[in-house]
C-alpha cells in the first residue's frame, strides 16, 4: 500500500515549530536513567590530564602529517599524508568542538575555550552561533521545528548526504553565513536561538575568520601554490568524511519528537583509534542524557546505564546495516523510523510524556 | 518562619561540594555546601531553561546546570558565560544546631 508522503517543516520558524510548542515537546522534561547521585558525582568529575594528553598528541599528529604533506608536495606521497592531515584537522575537530563546547573536556575553563575556538574554525562551524545551536539541540533533541542540528531530515536528501562527506553542502552555506555576520546581520532562524547579548561576538568572530582566510589566500597567491590552502581552509572540506561517517550514527533513522534519548540516540562501540578521533562521542546516548559527564568518563557511564538502555551497536558496520536501509526507506516513506527496543530490565518510556511521531 | 528565615535541611543532608533541592510552596531553591562547610542558597532553576540546578555539578564555587552546562558562581549568583546570560538570585543562609536556614523574605 503506498504511503502518503507528508513533508515535515524542519525550519525553526515554521509550522512544525509551532506544533512542537503546542504539543509540549519544546523545552520539555526528558527521561533520565536512574543513577545514584554519589556515583553520578564521581562520573562528573573533571580532569585536565586526559584532555591535555589527547590534545598534545593531536597537535603532534597534525604537525607530523602536515609536515609530511609539505615535504612530499608534488609527489603522490603527499596524498596519504594529506588524507591523514585532513581527518585530524576537520574530523578530529568535530569532537573537540563538541566536548569543549560543553566545557566538560578540560577541568580548566580557558583550555576548553581555546580548543573550542580553534576546533570551531577547523571544522568550519562559527563558534558562537554553533554553541547556541548545539544548546538548542540538547534542549530539543530531534524535535522537528526546534532542533537546528537534525542531520537527516525526512525525506532524506541522499545527494546532500553524499555531498556532506566533503562539506560541499554545509560549507558554502556556512561561508554565506560568515559573510552575513561580517556585515552585522543574522538569519531569522539564528535569531530564534542566539540571544542579542551574543550578537557582537558573532559579528567580530566572523570578521576575524575572514581575515584569516584572506591572509591564507594571499599567501597562496604570493607563493603561486595551493599548499597554504591545503594546510588551512581546504582541510575543512577534504577532511570531513570521517566526521560524517561517525556523525550519522548519532541519530539518523531514529524517532523524531520523542522525549527519551534512548529512542533517538545511538551508542556504537568503536576501536581505540576511532575513540581517540571521536573523543568517545560514540557513547552518544549517554552524552545526551548526562551532558555533564566528560568524554573520558563516558565508557564508565555506559556501564551504569546499559541495563536501562537499548542494546548498543557492536561497531560501525552493525550501525550502518540499520542506518542505510532506514534512510533509503525514508526517501519514499518519510513516516518510517527505526524503533529502538528497550531491554526487559529497562524502565518504560513514561506514558504521560507527549509524543508526536505521525508525519 | 522567623523574620523570613526558614529551615531547609540538616547540615548532613548535603555532602561537601554538592547541592540539594529544596521546595517551599511554589518556590524551589538550591542549597550548596562547599568543601569548607559553608552553605549558600540560590533560586533552584537555571535562568536559561528552568532546569533544576540540584541535578547539576558543583566545582569549587560553581554550579553547572545539568542540561546545557551553563555555570553560575553560587556565592554571588553571577552567570559565568554562555549559555547562561542572566544571574541567579541568591539568598542569605545561616546554620544553627545542625540545621540550614535561608532567608527568603
Amino acid at each position: 500500500m503506498p504511503v502518503e508522503i507528508t513533508r515535515r517543516d524542519y525550519s525553526l520558524v515554521g509550522r512544525d515549530s509551532r506544533f512542537a510548542v503546542e504539543m509540549g515537546l519544546a523545552s520539555a522534561e526528558w527521561y533520565a536513567c536512574p543513577i545514584p547521585r554519589k556515583r553520578l558525582k564521581q562520573l562528573m568529575q573533571r580532569r585536565d590530564g586526559p584532555p591535555i594528553r589527547d590534545t598534545l598528541l593531536w597537535f603532534a599528529l597534525l604537525g607530523l602529517t602536515g609536515w609530511l604533506g609539505c615535504h612530499f608536495w608534488g609527489t603522490w606521497w603527499c596524498v596519504p599524508a594529506f588524507i591523514a592531515y585532513g581527518v585530524l584537522y576537520c574530523s578530529c575537530s568535530d569532537s573537540r568542538w563538541h566536548e569543549c563546547g560543553h566545557r566538560t573536556a578540560f577541568k580548566t575553563t580557558w583550555m576548553n575555550d581555546v580548543v573550542y575556538e580553534m576546533a570551531s574554525f577547523m571544522v568550519l562551524r562559527e563558534s558562537t552561533p554553533w554553541r547556541w545551536s548545539h544548546t538548542r539541540h540538547h534542549t530539543d533533541t530531534i524535535i522537528v521545528g526546534r532542533d537546528p542540528e537534525i542531520a537527516v531530515p525526512r525525506p532524506p536528501d541522499i545527494l546532500g548526504i553524499i555531498l556532506g562527506f566533503f562539506s560541499l553542502k554545509s560549507g558554502p552555506k556556512e561561508y554565506k553565513k560568515i559573510l552575513l555576520h561580517c556585515l552585522g546581520k543574522l538569519t531569522a532562524e539564528e535569531k530564534t536561538y542566539i540571544p542579542e547579548t551574543e550578537y557582537r561576538r558573532v559579528f567580530w568572530t566572523a570578521r576575524v575568520w575572514v581575515l584569516v582566510y584572506v591572509t591564507v589566500i594571499a599567501w597562496a597567491i604570493a607563493a603561486r601554490s595551493l599548499l597554504p590552502l591545503m594546510l588551512i581552509g581546504l582541510p575543512s572540506f577534504y577532511g570531513a568524511w570521517l566526521l560524517v561517517i561517525f556523525g550519522l550514527t548519532q541519530h539518523a533513522g531514529l524517532a523524531e519528537n520523542v522525549l527519551d534519548h534512548r529512542l533517538n540516540c545511538r551508542t556504537v562501540y568503536m576501536n581505540p583509534v576511532f575513540r581517540f578521533v571521536y573523543w568517545n562521542m560514540n557513547y552518544h546516548l549517554e552524552h545526551h542524557m548526562f551532558p555533564m559527564v566528560p568524554y573520558h568518563a563516558l565508557p564508565a557511564l555506559h556501564q551504569e546505564m546499559k541495563a536501562d538502555t537499548p542494546k548498543p551497536y557492536r561497531g560501525l558496520i552493525e550501525a550502518y546495516r540499520e542506518i542505510i536501509p532506514a534512510i533509503w526507506r525514508q526517501v519514499k516513506d518519510p513516516a518510517y523510523y527505526v524503533k529502538r527496543e528497550l531491554p526487559p530490565s529497562a524502565k518504560p518510556f513514561p506514558a504521560s510524556v507527549p509524543t508526536a511521531q505521525a508525519a | 518562619m522567623n523574620d523570613g528565615w526558614i529551615k531547609t535541611c540538616n547540615v548532613d543532608d548535603v555532602e561537601p561540594e554538592d547541592v540539594l533541592r529544596f521546595d517551599h510552596g511554589e518556590q524551589t531553591f538550591a542549597i550548596y555546601r562547599t568543601t569548607d562547610d559553608k552553605f549558600y542558597a540560590t533560586d533552584g532553576l537555571c535562568t536559561h531553561q528552568k532546569v533544576h540546578l540540584a541535578g547539576g555539578f558543583v566545582m569549587d564555587h560553581l554550579i553547572e546546570c545539568p542540561k546545557h552546562n551553563g555555570r553560575f558562581d553560587f556565592t554571588t549568583g553571577q552567570a559565568k558565560g554562555a549559555p547562561v546570560c542572566v544571574d541567579l538570585k541568591t539568598y542569605p543562609t545561616r546554620v544553627e544546631n545542625g540545621e540550614v536556614f535561608i532567608r527568603i523574605g
